[in-house]
């Protein structure tokens, strides 16, 4: 016989009374939010009622940090917030100051940032397609994805020096020409990619397994979605159009071919089939452009110091996790008097208590993992 | 609609609108005491129909502060800017995480980085500071000697 304590007590009335509420933190340190995120989930036997996120852990405060760097250095900084598309980070924000200097840059320089941009984006899919699957119990994925995504780093390495926070994209252009190599490199992973990109459905999309926990869990309306800002695969899942590339494109976007991908589901597996078929439309991007790189600068002549005239500048490009927007207000200097990052990510993760409201505690970790958070992108 | 409906039409709907130029978007500043009416009219207006806010943020202009709202349409995909003057020592403004639910993340944002008091809001917190943080960092004359190193 257990001794009756107040809290046993309560505990058994709520039992069998009102139904008990059991509150759990998940995080900061814990394998699926994928980074320092810390989720305070209110349970009621094992139905999620309330999730909560609790963000700022890895906060650097990169907005105020840009406002004392000049135009040429604040780029650096913003590889450090959604490391997975460090590439769509820079070019948002040399975007950005194109804009506000309005320098027309080199179609060299335009073809080399799309292709690099959508090998980032088969990176940061490839990533999370491995851990997607990894979060609902399948090891071995994971292995397979870092394997073909060694190839993108290698790739990246021998052209922009780094693996991960590249700094390549610069206001004008970009810093160095591509490697003798990359032509070839980049063709050689197309060949390998093709074939591995099947073996990826065929040992984790066909999966009952995976299938049953993905299938009708975390929907997310068409109207939801619009209203809490969601972009990217996580928005198209449920039927919103929001393809930057396609609505406002931007570099050569609107010269190749490709589908935006959209799929009606608004479940977490609508939301992997978008991203499954974004693999695929990224990989023919990159093979109608590897062959058509043409000559010429790849870095348009600027000035040593930048100054942006007075005024307001907002730039956006897509992503792996949606639409990224770079908002400058100048007043003229040489640093920024303002900036405002738009990240995919925190937009995406405010729907996250209303997608998982209802289902098991379970389903959270599939849920979250469809979103396909990166905490540093969140925080800034 | 192009820029120039929608500046006839928003005149219609707001008679003391002030329109800034210079701006990709049409710019206009809206009276913080109204501004809820209007946020609710743009979002359900049929012609306006601003469903998606995209960006919002606040900046600091040392003797006041402004609210930037990004909106755009997804049915007719036209964009519009919406700013608010704030009284810096203290800034209010009604909430509208009930009208986009964007909203409720951002303003905590704000409010956290700015100060800004969001009135009816339904949660408003720190969202990235911790609760015991003093002043306000993104403000222009936040100090902090330890922390911060000015180049």
């Amino acid at each position: 016989m257990y001794r009756q304590t107040e809290i046993l007590k309560k505990a058994a009335s709520n039992e069998t009374e009102d139904g008990g509420e059991l509150v759990i933190n998940v995080g900061p340190q814990h394998p699926s939010t994928h980074g320092v995120l810390h989720l305070v989930i209110t349970l009621s036997g094992e139905t999620i009622k309330n999730v909560e996120p609790h963000l700022g852990y890895i906060h650097r405060s990169i907005e105020k940090m840009c406002e004392s760097l000049s135009y040429r250095q604040f780029i650096y900084v913003t590889s450090r917030m959604d490391y997975l598309s460090s590439h769509i980070n820079n070019h948002g924000c040399a975007l950005c100051v194109e804009k506000g200097l309005q320098i027309e840059i080199p179609p060299r320089a335009k073809v080399i940032r799309v292709l690099m941009d959508e090998l980032t984006r088969l990176a940061s899919h490839q990533l999370w397609w491995g851990a997607m699957a990894m979060d609902v119990g399948a090891l071995t994925p994971f292995f397979h994805a870092f394997r073909e995504r060694e190839m993108i780093n290698d790739i990246m390495e021998e052209t922009c020096g780094a693996r991960l926070t590249m700094n390549y994209m610069v206001p004008g252009g970009v810093m160095y020409d591509i490697h003798p190599n990359f032509q070839k490199r980049v063709k050689e992973f197309i060949e390998e990619f093709k074939r591995k990109i099947d073996e990826y459905d065929e040992l984790v999309t066909g999966n009952i397994i995976f299938q049953n926990r993905m299938k009708n869990v975390g929907y997310l309306s068409k109207e939801d979605a619009i209203s809490y800002g969601c972009t990217g695969p996580t928005a198209r899942g449920s039927g919103v159009i929001c393809d930057i590339r396609k609505l406002y494109p931007y570099e050569v976007y609107d010269q190749v071919q490709f589908n935006e991908v959209t799929e009606t589901g608004g479940d977490c597996f609508a939301r992997y089939l978008v991203r499954m078929q974004e693999l695929r439309q990224s990989l023919s991007i990159v093979e109608q452009l590897i062959d058509n790189i043409p000559e010429g600068d790849f870095l348009a002549k600027t000035k040593a110091v930048l100054k942006l005239p007075k005024g307001e500048f907002y730039s956006r490009v897509e992503t792996a996790r949606g639409e990224f927007g770079v908002y400058i207000v100048s007043e003229g200097g040489t640093t920024p008097y303002r900036i405002k990052f738009r990240s995919p990510g925190f937009s995406n993760l405010s729907a996250l208590n209303h997608m998982a409201k209802g289902y098991k505690i379970g389903d959270l970790v599939a849920i979250m993992g469809t979103l396909d958070l990166v905490i540093p992108d969140i925080d800034r | 609609m192009t820029n120039e409906e929608l500046k006839i039409k928003l005149t219609e709907l707001i008679p003391s609108v002030v329109f800034e130029e210079g701006g990709e978007w049409i710019t206009a500043f809206v009276e913080g005491s109204n501004w809820k009416t209007i946020a609710q009219q743009l979002r359900s207006n049929e012609g306006f129909e601003f469903d998606y806010l995209f960006c919002l943020t606040c900046i600091d202009w040392k003797t006041y502060l402004t609210m930037v709202y990004h909106l755009t349409s997804t049915t007719y995909r036209h964009s519009l800017v919406i700013k608010a003057k704030l009284d810096r020592n203290n800034p209010e403004l009604e909430t509208v995480s009930d009208i986009w639910r964007t909203a409720e993340f951002n303003e905590r944002e704000a409010y956290d980085l700015f100060g800004v008091k969001f009135l009816h809001h339904p949660d408003l917190r720190r969202l990235l500071l911790t609760d015991d943080f003093n002043g306000y960092p993104l403000r222009k004359d936040f100090e902090d000697p330890i922390n911060m190193i000015k180049l």
